[in-house]
C-alpha cells in the first residue's frame, strides 16, 4: 500500500520528465518547474507540520535563508553554485534548529508555535529588507552563466530534470521517515505528546531533529527558487506567501502522507492557472479559490485529498465485505 | 541628538495610536478568551471595515466618524454569521482546524478585496487629518486624540456589556465552563457567534478611527494583525485590561523604535517583543493561567 504510493509518485515524476524531454511549450515547462519548487517546499513543511503535527506559519524563514545564501554566496563571494547550495541547505537547517531550540525549550505548540514561526519569518524579512549585505529593498541578482557547474542551463529542461531528482529524493526521505523509529516517535508525539513522553520518547530531541530536517529541505527549495529566477528580494524570499503556499499544498494534498505535498502543489497551482485564465486578468481570484479549498478541506477532508481517497476506498471495501 | 520635546511628542503620539491598536487587540483577545481560538481573519476583517468606512465617505459623503455608526452594525452582522455559518461548522472545534479555517478566510477576504478594489491605496481627505491640538509644548495629532478618547469609551462600554448585561453574563459563563453553561440552558453556539460579532464590531470602530490618518489597501490589515497578536500575547491571552495596557505599550514601543531605528527597521521592535514574550512569559503580563 505505502510502497504502491511511492511507486505511483515516482512514476508520475518520470512521466513529467519524459514529457519535458519530448517537448513542452515554454510556459507549461515554467509552470511545472514552479510546481516542483512548491512541492519541495511543501515536502519540507510536511516533515514537521504533517508528521509532527507542528503547524508552522513561517517556513519562509527557511526558504528565504536558502534563497539568500545561494545568492549572496555566489554573487558576493564567488562561490560555486553547488557548494552554495549545500551551504544554503545547512544554513536553513541551522536557522530551523535555532528557532526550534528556542520554541521547544519554551514548550510552544499549536497556535503559539504557528505565531512564533510567523514572527521569526517577519523579523528576517525586515532584516533582509534593510541590510546592505542582502541588497536591501532593491533585492539581489545572480549573474547569468550557463553550465552544469553554475547550475544554470540555456535549455531549461535540464534544470527541471534536476528538480525532479530532488523531489524524488525528498520522497525517499519521507518514506525512510515513515519506516524509521524516529518517524514513529514523531507521529506518536503528534497524536499525544504527553503519552509519548510518558513512554520514554525524548520529545524535545525528536522535535529538534524534525524541524532541522524540515528546515533544510525547505531551504533547498529556496536555493533552487533563487537559481531558477536569478533574482530575489525580501518580500519574495521571506514573504508570507511561501509559508502559506507550503502549508496549503501539504494540507490540501494530505498532511502527514508521502505524496500529499506533491498532489497538493500540482492541484493548487494547476487550478490557479485555470482560474487565472478564466478570470480575465483580475488579480487575486486564484488565491480566493485556494482559500476556499483550504476551508473546504478542513471541513470535509481533514486528511486532505490523499486521506479522502483512502477513506473512500476503506468505505467501499467495507461495503463489499458487508454485501 | 533629539530634543526632549521631539521624543516626548513622538511617545505621546505613539501612546495615542496604541489606544487604537488596543481596540483592535480587544476584539482579538475577547474572541480568544471566550472561544479559545486564534482568529487569523482578524486583520482581514479590519481591512473590510476600513473599506466600508471608505465607501461611506466616497459614495455617501459621510464623515469617517459618522460612518462608524453604520459600519459597526454591518461588521457585527458579518462577524456573527462568519462564526455561525463558516468557522464554527467548518472547524469542528479542533484547535488546528480553527487556525487553518481562519487563515483560509483571511486569504479569501484579502484577495476578494484585491479583485474588487485592486491594489491601489485609498485615502479619505478630511480637513482635520493634519490638525494639531497644542498641549503645553507638545503638538498632538487631532485624529489620534479622537482615537484615544473613542477607544477608551469603547473599552468602557465593552466592560459594561460584559459585566452588566445578560449576554455579558452568558459570555463569561461560556468562557469559564462551556459544558456547564450549556447545561443551564445557554445556547453556546449563539454566545460564540455573539462574542465573535462583538470582537468584529470593535474593528469597525478601529477602522473608522484609523481612516482619517491612514490609507487602506487589501493588505493593510495583515500589517496590523501581528501587532494585534503581540498586544494580546503581551497583555495575556483573553485579558481585557491586558489588551488595553499592552496596546498603549506597543504604541509607545513602535513610536520609539521608528524614531531611533528609522521606518524600515522600526517594526522589528514589536516582533522582538512578541518573540521574547512567547518564549519567556507566554501567559503575558495579566495572563489568567
Amino acid at each position: 500500500m505505502k510502497k504502491a504510493e511511492l511507486l505511483c509518485a515516482l512514476a508520475f515524476l518520470i512521466v513529467l520528465g519524459l514529457l519535458a524531454l519530448v517537448g513542452l511549450p515554454g510556459n507549461i515547462l515554467n509552470l511545472f518547474i514552479f510546481m516542483m519548487i512548491i512541492t519541495l517546499t511543501a515536502q519540507g513543511w510536511n516533515l514537521l507540520g504533517g508528521y509532527g503535527g507542528l503547524s508552522s506559519f513561517g517556513h519562509a524563514a527557511f526558504f528565504g535563508t536558502g534563497a539568500y545564501a545561494m545568492t549572496v554566496l555566489q554573487t558576493s563571494f564567488g562561490i560555486n553554485a553547488w557548494v552554495a547550495l549545500v551551504c544554503g541547505v545547512a544554513l536553513g537547517a541551522l536557522v530551523g534548529a535555532f528557532i526550534g531550540f528556542l520554541s521547544f525549550r519554551a514548550g510552544l505548540k499549536g497556535s503559539y508555535f504557528a505565531l512564533i514561526t510567523l514572527a521569526f519569518a517577519e523579523v528576517l524579512r525586515i532584516l533582509a529588507n534593510s541590510w546592505d549585505f542582502t541588497g536591501g529593498a532593491a533585492g539581489m541578482m545572480i549573474k547569468l552563466q550557463n553550465g552544469f557547474a553554475y547550475l544554470q542551463f540555456s535549455d531549461r529542461r535540464y534544470f527541471f530534470l534536476i528538480l525532479l531528482v530532488f523531489v524524488a529524493l525528498a520522497l525517499f526521505l519521507s518514506r525512510w521517515l515513515e519506516r524509521s523509529a524516529f518517524g514513529a516517535y514523531l507521529i506518536a508525539l503528534r497524536e499525544n505528546d504527553q503519552a509519548a513522553q510518558a513512554l520514554g520518547v525524548d520529545i524535545f530531541r525528536v522535535k529538534m531533529q524534525a524541524i532541522t530536517l524540515s528546515a533544510g529541505l525547505t531551504a533547498l527549495a529556496g536555493c533552487l527558487y533563487a537559481q531558477n529566477f536569478l533574482f530575489i528580494d525580501a518580500n519574495v524570499a521571506y514573504g508570507s506567501w511561501i509559508s502559506i503556499e507550503a502549508l496549503f499544498a501539504a494540507i490540501v494534498g494530505g498532511a502527514g502522507t508521502l505524496i500529499g505535498p506533491l498532489i497538493g502543489a500540482v492541484l493548487l497551482l494547476g487550478l490557479g492557472e485555470v482560474t487565472k485564465s478564466f478570470s480575465g486578468g483580475i488579480a487575486g481570484l486564484d488565491l480566493v479559490v485556494f482559500g476556499i479549498i483550504l476551508v473546504l478541506c478542513v471541513a470535509f477532508a481533514p486528511n486532505g485529498i490523499r486521506g479522502f481517497f483512502a477513506n473512500l476506498k476503506r468505505r467501499r471495501s467495507a461495503a463489499a465485505e458487508a454485501a | 541628538m533629539y530634543s526632549p520635546t521631539i521624543i516626548l511628542e513622538a511617545l505621546v503620539n505613539g501612546l495615542m495610536l496604541g489606544a487604537v491598536y488596543a481596540l483592535i487587540a480587544l476584539g482579538l483577545t475577547l474572541i480568544y478568551g471566550v472561544l479559545h481560538i486564534v482568529n487569523f481573519a482578524h486583520g482581514a476583517l479590519l481591512t473590510v471595515s476600513m473599506y466600508l468606512v471608505w465607501i461611506g465617505c466616497e459614495y455617501f459623503g459621510l464623515d469617517p466618524y459618522v460612518a462608524i455608526l453604520f459600519v459597526t452594525p454591518a461588521m457585527f452582522a458579518i462577524g456573527y454569521f462568519l462564526q455561525r455559518l463558516v468557522i464554527g461548522p467548518a472547524s469542528r472545534g479542533s484547535d488546528n482546524g480553527i487556525l487553518l479555517v481562519t487563515l483560509g478566510l483571511s486569504i479569501v477576504i484579502q484577495n476578494l478585496l484585491l479583485a474588487g478594489f485592486n491594489s491601489d491605496t485609498r485615502t479619505i481627505v478630511t480637513d482635520y487629518a493634519f490638525g494639531v491640538i497644542p498641549l503645553g509644548p507638545l503638538l498632538l495629532s487631532q485624529p489620534r486624540v479622537i482615537g484615544l478618547a473613542v477607544s477608551v469609551v469603547t473599552a468602557g462600554l465593552l466592560w459594561l456589556v460584559l459585566n452588566r448585561t445578560d449576554i455579558g453574563k452568558a459570555i463569561r459563563a461560556v468562557a469559564k465552563e462551556k459544558l456547564g453553561a450549556s447545561l443551564v440552558g445557554i445556547d453556546v453556539a449563539h454566545v460564540y457567534a455573539m462574542t465573535f460579532a462583538i470582537g468584529t464590531a470593535c474593528l469597525a470602530i478601529a477602522g473608522g478611527l484609523l481612516m482619517p490618518s491612514f490609507y487602506v489597501s487589501p493588505t493593510t490589515g495583515a500589517a496590523f494583525v501581528l501587532v494585534a497578536f503581540t498586544i494580546v500575547v503581551l497583555g495575556g491571552m483573553g485579558s481585557i485590561p491586558g489588551a488595553l495596557i499592552g496596546g498603549l505599550l506597543i504604541g509607545v514601543v513602535e513610536a520609539a523604535s521608528s524614531l531611533f531605528l528609522g521606518d524600515s527597521l522600526g517594526q522589528i521592535g514589536i516582533f522582538l517583543i512578541f518573540i521574547l514574550v512567547l518564549l519567556f512569559k507566554p501567559t503575558g503580563l495579566f495572563g489568567a493561567r
